[in-house]
């Protein structure tokens, strides 16, 4: 596998001196689905617009499949496709008007079959004389995705393309996206919605205040950094942890009939088995035994307030 | 050169005007003989003739200079106000065109819709006056740089403009009283002479100038002149536009 999209020490400083972003560098493997996590004001979109040519660098060099997106910005960009944050269409054009205007721009020959299959895909079709300004919101953000996807692009950039839509868009799109990857398109995506990157993403990468805290295949660090937790219930009621335990690292669970061992999925030993007979001697009476292994949001979480980084 | 890019904006800019067709159509062919009734008949009435050509030969190339230059402004500064208005100039932003590409369609599709509207106001003339024209290639290249270069003035207020409120403030306060004032109902020749040399450094008075000696062989001011007017203002509107582009002044952040 060789990257596609290589971004050096990009940097963004604005006139008032405000750093958005901070010298981040990250390569992006061909076919793969990347997710960009970060607060509001991180620096994501910032990133993704300095890609996609609508903001200057300040310092940097990005390349696209080789292209260098400043000195051979024709061949960078004719490779990318952007779906931005904001629904922004004209409003009194119709929709096939708008997906064809999008082909054309982006210099490819007219492909009535194509841009008829994106259109479909996104259940577009039956619309496609419809103007956009009778669109509902859901719909306005398929016909972005479809001015995107017109052009065929071979890196797609989804800047929160399921903010404010409902669940059955957000399992399409999840799903558009799968069937994307499958034509071996590279897609990077920005989201709030930490179970979006969980669903779909190969990789992870956390922002914040313009620094890449993190790039990781999603299910390592899943693995090496989420904790496992088990809330062993008791018959009785405690006051405090009894002695006898105390190795354990334990935490009184609420109301005093429950006991919480948190363990690290990584280690060898996690501890189980000891814990569960020191319980027993303890003269305890296990009622009830539940694990609850933790997400990338708590992952997320940690980063951001800067407690793992 | 992305020609496919051109075009695609072009045609897409075109739509927008063949949608409303009948009021683009209708609006020019209605103030053309409304001016036509005023000062053709009202006043022309009691002016008679102008160096020899009837009043009402004589604004033609006047009225068409008045619809031709708002017109090629306000569709050109729309075009691309628009866009920057609904948020869609992302995509023209990200597309792998330069900023000759970009002028190219909006300004080309703005300047063809002026074309359209002159060439109507012409036709509509012809219905009330004898109009004749003593050289017509100057009279198309006269009518085509008038057609671009405001054209590209256009654009440039569209990328400045931060509001519609701006983006007909310079419409109105400076280009309508330069073309009302630059000749387009009067020879400058029946002006005191103080004035008629206050009005040499208004630039529409050189266009209009041209325009009406490619129509009847008298102007007020050289023919060379004229050329050299029209030609220069265009330079400059490219010159800003390239300076616009490279800096991404009111267009990249």
């Amino acid at each position: 596998m060789s990257a596609i999209l290589s971004i050096r020490d990009l940097r963004k400083t604005y006139d008032g001196g405000f750093e958005a972003l901070k010298g981040v560098t990250l390569d992006i493997e061909k076919g793969e689905i990347l997710a960009l996590l970060g607060p509001n004001g991180a620096g994501k979109t910032t990133l993704i617009s300095m890609v996609c040519g609508i903001t200057t660098i300040s310092d940097g060099q990005v390349t696209v499949d080789g292209h260098d997106i400043q000195a051979e910005f024709r061949a960078a960009r004719s490779l990318i496709g952007l779906v931005p944050q904001e629904i922004a269409l004209q409003p009194f054009e119709t929709v096939l008007n708008t997906v064809r205007f999008s082909r054309g721009l982006f210099g490819k020959s007219r492909d009535d079959a194509h841009i008829e299959r994106v259109l479909r895909k996104l259940s577009l079709w039956d619309k496609k004389d419809t103007q956009i300004t009778a669109l509902s919101g859901g719909m306005k953000r398929r016909v972005l995705i479809a001015k995107a996807l017109s052009h065929e692009p071979r890196v797609l950039f989804l800047d929160e393309p399921t903010a404010g839509v409902d669940v059955e868009l957000r399992r399409d799109m999840w799903g558009m996206v799968a069937d994307l990857k499958a034509d071996g398109v590279t897609i990077i995506l920005t989201t709030h919605y930490i179970e979006e990157a969980e669903a779909i993403a190969d990789r992870v990468g956390v922002i914040n205040k313009g620094e890449l805290l993190l790039v990781q295949d999603k299910d390592t660090l899943m693995a090496q950094m989420g904790k496992k937790q088990i809330e062993v219930q008791l018959a009785e009621t405690l006051n405090a942890i009894p002695p006898v335990l105390s190795d354990f690292g334990l935490r009184l669970g609420a109301g005093g009939n429950s006991l919480i061992y948190t363990y690290d999925t990584k280690g060898e030993r996690t501890g189980i088995t000891g814990l569960l007979n020191a319980v027993s001697n303890a003269g305890l009476t296990l009622r009830d035994v539940q694990t609850r292994q933790s997400s990338l949001e708590d992952i997320f979480v940690d980063l951001v307030a800067g407690g793992t980084a | 050169m992305n020609l496919t890019a051109v075009w695609a904006i072009y045609k897409f800019e075109m739509q927008r005007f063949f949608r409303t067709l009948l009021q683009s159509f209708l609006s020019p062919v209605l103030s053309t003989s409304l001016y036509f009734v005023v000062f053709g008949a009202a006043i022309g009435s009691r002016i008679q003739e102008v160096e020899g050509v009837s009043y009402g030969a004589f604004i033609v190339p006047g009225l068409v200079m008045l619809s031709v230059i708002t017109q090629a402004i306000s569709n050109a500064s729309f075009g691309i106000y628009f866009p920057k208005f609904t948020g869609t100039i992302y995509e023209l932003l990200s597309a792998p065109v330069n900023f000759l590409e970009i002028v190219m369609g909006y300004v080309g599709a703005a300047a063809t819709k002026a074309l359209f509207i002159g060439i109507v106001i012409l036709l509509t003339a012809t219905f009330f006056i004898d109009l004749q024209v003593a050289h017509p290639v100057a009279m198309v290249v006269f009518l085509l740089l008038t057609c671009l270069s405001f054209a590209l003035l256009g654009f440039i207020i569209g990328i400045w403009a931060g509001n519609f409120e701006q983006l007909q403030l310079v419409p109105l306060l400076i280009v309508t009283p330069l073309i009302f004032l630059g000749g387009s109902f009067y020879s400058i020749s029946m002006l005191p002479p103080v004035w008629q040399t206050v009005t040499l450094f208004n630039p529409v008075v050189y266009l209009i100038s041209g325009f009406r000696w490619s129509f009847f062989g008298l102007a007020d001011v050289p023919i060379g002149w004229s050329l050299l007017a029209i030609a220069g203002f265009t330079a400059l509107c490219i010159a800003v536009i390239w300076w616009i582009f490279k800096t991404g002044w009111r267009i990249r952040s």
